[in-house]
């Protein structure tokens, strides 16, 4: 079956069984690796992505519900305003094995555009659904709570531009 | 992990140059690999092994030829790629072993880069004899010759711009990636000098720097890793793809050692995608164009299997064996004293047992590799944690020479032990399918097969003795351990186990540090037919919670303050005091705390460090909450504090999960748990605030990755004692035994 969505700015036309995992589709179709598979069941976050501006674990995501939909990998959020975001996972030396690390900076993401100061019980519930195996919670909240100093510094030197 | 060190080896010698750059090899004479000038000699050798800057990996040598092994190459432009021949998991040797070697070379840390070293002996560990990965060894086994690969390209490079300039050498030094002049105000570039240098005889013997000069040793310093991790570019072998490449998943029998009776195919082959189902020693493969397809055609075999020998296994049953045998002595490992004599005449005895289950590793990277076999060669990428073993078991199922084989190592999505397994079984598996998939083939295992593929931490009992005397003095301390050898029947058994003892069942408790006249240690050694491995800390992921938590138990009866019975009983171990006391200090011990809160403490010696923590949990809705762990530390030498904190931060997850949640458990046969939902992880919001402390030393450095796990069980139920009154003495948690 032949679907089209917009994956990081960019149409793709894929072929494929609809009930195809969006992870699978960002995988092996287009190449993008970022995404990783963990659990399969939404149970993990290791393959969290952005689809119309909101979190969803692609692993359990048909292609088929996505099709005209904006996709955002991580390869795509690197180039987009979360920039800060990735600059303090860096400053922070947030990833051990790295592997989940991905999916939990686009969940990050999202919880920093529905709240741009989260408290610590905020990052409690906006980050939960993101497994880290190696346990590195520590210096992901030490990251957001870095990234949304930035953000915050960021628009008002914007503001003060104006 | 202990293992009896072989003949150390670690003969430095210098090969030529590579495209104009320099190479500093180690060989290890006596290794068939590495016999100075066999084969085509080294210039030619050195040539067919250059790796160019910039790609993926590199180019492994063949292994049955004389093939140099760099550990450093220069480049013409000053590039200083360092091979690391350690799997990076998240430890970090990609930088620690970096700076080890920066730190001697004295580069420029800015043009300093990494690849993974090929699967060959000459990057075993000096010690051992294998590539490995664990044991926390990757710090602590390659210092010294990471520095004097470093040492010996720098004097070298010292030597060539002395040649150049007409000086002594000894007028010259170095700095940042330069060889400097003074009395002539010149200097020159490494990349300069590469090749120049490359054509010098090898010093024999290079001077190591004063630790008083180190720059980047013992300096936090920012991970080589990060921005690839972060970004979402760093190669994992599940990322690995090849030309052509058929994706295979695997039916695994429900009961370990099973076999397929019959398999209908028909509809998983019907299925689009699907290419092939083939039977392997291990299961039925279906081979299909990606995941999905695979997916989708495994969930349509329908297979009849037959059970084998373990299809009646049953956890519940295990344990009542284990207890009935927990009660009789086992094997001695340790005796001191006169112990039966000296618990007859105590005033007080204490007895309790303990209980801990199968755990899996669980890496966020489900197992995989990819292999791309021909008729003459076989490529295979995986995030392997045992080369030396993988790189054999894919050349006896591809009936392949050694020269035909390459593994190249890549990122590992965590390992834990879980990658270096013995048999390379899901390694073996995969070559397996690609001898019939006709293609390149990536096997992915599902988290399901993950969990209930074996190779787990064994299940253990221990049933404990403390005798009090008419002082109120801990005088007798026997220790019965019952569980499986994760030696056994393994290449490794020859040193690792003896006398019928297997010195990682019992580490950890036959090395217990407390002076206790009367003491003995003995093992009960079973065999279940479940397979079983190392996992994160090895034996001392159940002796700690034993050992310490019975301590603790001691130290109620005796009222006594569980920290001042540790010091006490510590008094002439120096080192175990010194982070006893740290840790102590740190988090304000005795000192008042929130109502509702209590502190638990814990210290235990792994991998050659001391670990004690102090951890601050009160209890919610029948459930504890842990606030705050604070950790201290001895490591020997620091290479990149940073990194301690870090392994130190995320061992609370990996070892609150154990001590919280996690447990393998078997009915009928078959293993009960699948997924996250069943096999939980400790996440963000229940993760504490870790404080960690080093203890400065100068010592040679010890490990750190696994010694960071064991002391978090006993700290957390040391604290939920003091409570609720409630022992814990089965792991994981159970909300009956607490309320």
């Amino acid at each position: 079956m032949s679907l089209e969505l917009e994956v990081n700015g960019k149409r793709a036309s894929v072929d494929v069984d609809p009930t195809t995992p969006l992870l699978w589709v960002l995988r092996e179709q287009l190449g993008l690796t970022g995404t990783k598979f963990g659990c399969g069941a939404a149970q993990c976050g290791a393959c969290t992505v952005h689809v119309d501006g909101e979190a969803r674990r692609s692993c359990v995501t048909p292609i088929a519900s996505v099709a005209g939909k904006k996709v955002t990998t991580i390869e795509g959020l690197a180039s987009d305003p979360h920039q800060a975001l990735v600059q303090a996972w860096i400053e922070a030396d947030v990833p051990q094995c790295g592997y989940c690390q991905t999916g939990q900076i686009m969940s990050a993401a999202i919880l920093l555009k529905e709240n741009p100061k989260p408290t610590d019980a905020d990052i409690d519930l906006g980050m939960s659904g993101n497994v880290c195996r190696c346990g590195t919670y520590v210096r992901i909240r030490k990251a957001i709570h870095r990234a949304a100093d930035m953000m915050k510094a960021a628009s008002g030197t914007q503001q003060e531009k104006r | 992990m202990e293992m009896h060190a072989l003949p150390r080896r670690d003969f430095l010698r210098v090969s030529a140059a590579i495209g104009g750059g320099m190479l500093i090899a180690f060989r290890f004479p006596g290794s068939s690999l590495a016999q100075p000038g066999a084969a085509s000699g080294n210039d030619a050798s050195d040539a067919s092994i250059a790796l160019k800057p910039g790609q993926a990996w590199d180019t492994p040598p063949r292994s049955d030829e004389f093939v140099p092994n760099a550990f450093v190459r220069i480049a013409p432009d000053g590039r200083v790629t360092v091979m690391i021949n350690k799997a990076e998991m998240g430890q970090g040797p990609t930088t620690s072993l970096s700076m080890l070697l920066a730190e001697e070379l004295d580069a420029d840390w800015t043009k300093v880069g990494y690849e993974f070293a090929p699967a060959d002996l000459v990057y075993a560990h000096p010690g051992y004899g294998i590539q490995f990965t664990g044991g926390s060894t990757s710090t602590a086994g390659m210092s010294k010759p990471m520095r004097q690969a470093g040492a010996t390209a720098r004097a070298m490079l010292v030597a060539a711009a002395a040649a150049r300039w007409s000086v002594d050498a000894s007028a010259c030094r170095t700095q940042a990636g330069f060889v400097l002049h003074d009395p002539s105000s010149r200097k020159l570039g490494y990349g300069e000098l590469a090749s120049d240098a490359a054509k010098l005889d090898v010093p024999k013997k290079v001077p190591l720097k004063d630790p008083s000069a180190f720059l980047l040793i013992g300096k936090s310093t920012k991970r080589l890793d990060t921005p690839d991790k972060v970004f979402g570019r760093a190669a994992f072998s599940i990322d690995v793809t090849r030309p052509g490449m058929l994706t295979a998943l695997v039916a695994h029998p429900p009961a370990f050692g099973g076999k397929a009776k019959s398999v209908d195919s028909s509809a998983a082959l019907a299925i689009q995608g699907v290419k092939k189902v083939v039977e392997v020693s291990s299961g039925v493969a279906v081979i299909a164009d990606g995941f999905w397809a695979a997916k989708r055609g495994r969930d349509a075999l329908k297979i009849d299997w037959d059970m084998g020998p373990n299809g009646e296994l049953s956890t519940t049953k295990l344990r009542a064996d284990y207890h009935a045998k927990a009660a009789s002595p086992g094997k001695v490992a340790r005796e001191e004293g006169d112990p039966d004599a000296s618990a007859k005449s105590a005033k007080q005895t204490l007895t309790a047992e303990y209980e801990l289950p199968y755990l899996a590793h669980a890496p966020m990277e489900p197992l995989n590799c990819v292999v791309d076999l021909k008729s003459d060669a076989c490529e295979v990428w995986a995030g392997s944690q045992f080369q030396t073993f993988d790189h054999a078991a894919i050349c006896k199922t591809a009936g392949l020479l050694p020269k035909q084989v390459q593994l190249h190592t890549t990122y590992l999505g965590g390992g834990f032990g879980r990658r270096a397994c013995p048999k390379s079984d899901y390694i073996v598996e995969a070559v397996e399918i690609a001898k019939q998939a006709g293609a390149p083939l990536k096997l992915i295992w599902t988290r399901e097969d993950d969990t209930r593929g074996g190779f787990y931490r064994p299940m253990w009992t221990s049933r404990l003795s403390a005798g009090l005397d008419a002082n109120n003095a801990l005088s007798t301390w026997t220790h019965t351990i019952v569980g499986e050898s994760i030696m056994a029947g393994t290449p490794m058994a020859a040193f690792t186990i003896k006398d019928g003892i297997d010195s990682t069942s019992v580490e950890g408790a036959k090395e217990l540090p407390y002076a206790i006249p009367n003491l003995r240690v003995d093992l009960h050694t079973t065999d279940n037919g479940v397979p079983v491995l190392w996992w994160r800390s090895v034996g001392h992921s159940h002796t700690a919670f034993v050992t310490e938590s019975f301590l603790d138990e001691v130290a109620h009866a005796m009222n006594a303050d569980p920290y001042e019975l540790r010091r006490k009983l510590l008094a002439k171990e120096p080192r175990y005091l010194a982070v006893l006391e740290r840790a102590a200090k740190e988090a304000g011990w005795g000192t008042p705390l929130p109502a509702g809160r209590a502190r638990g403490i814990a210290i235990h010696e792994s991998f050659e460090s001391v670990v004690c923590d102090v951890m601050e949990v009160s209890m919610k809705d029948g459930w504890p909450r842990v606030h705050k762990v604070t950790r201290a530390i001895d490591c020997g030498t620091t290479v990149n504090p940073d990194t301690i904190h870090a392994q130190l931060e995320g061992a609370v997850g990996f070892g609150l999960t154990a001590a919280l949640y996690s447990a393998i458990t078997l009915e009928n046969g078959r293993v009960e748990q699948g997924n996250f939902h069943d096999y939980k992880m400790v996440r963000m919001n229940e993760m504490p605030a870790v404080d960690v402390h080093i203890i400065s030393s100068t010592a040679e450095s010890t490990g750190v990755g696994e010694p960071g796990v064991p002391t978090i069980a006993p700290a957390l139920c040391n604290a939920i004692f003091t409570l609720t009154g409630k022992r814990v003495r089965r792991l994981p948690l159970r909300r009956e035994d607490l309320t």
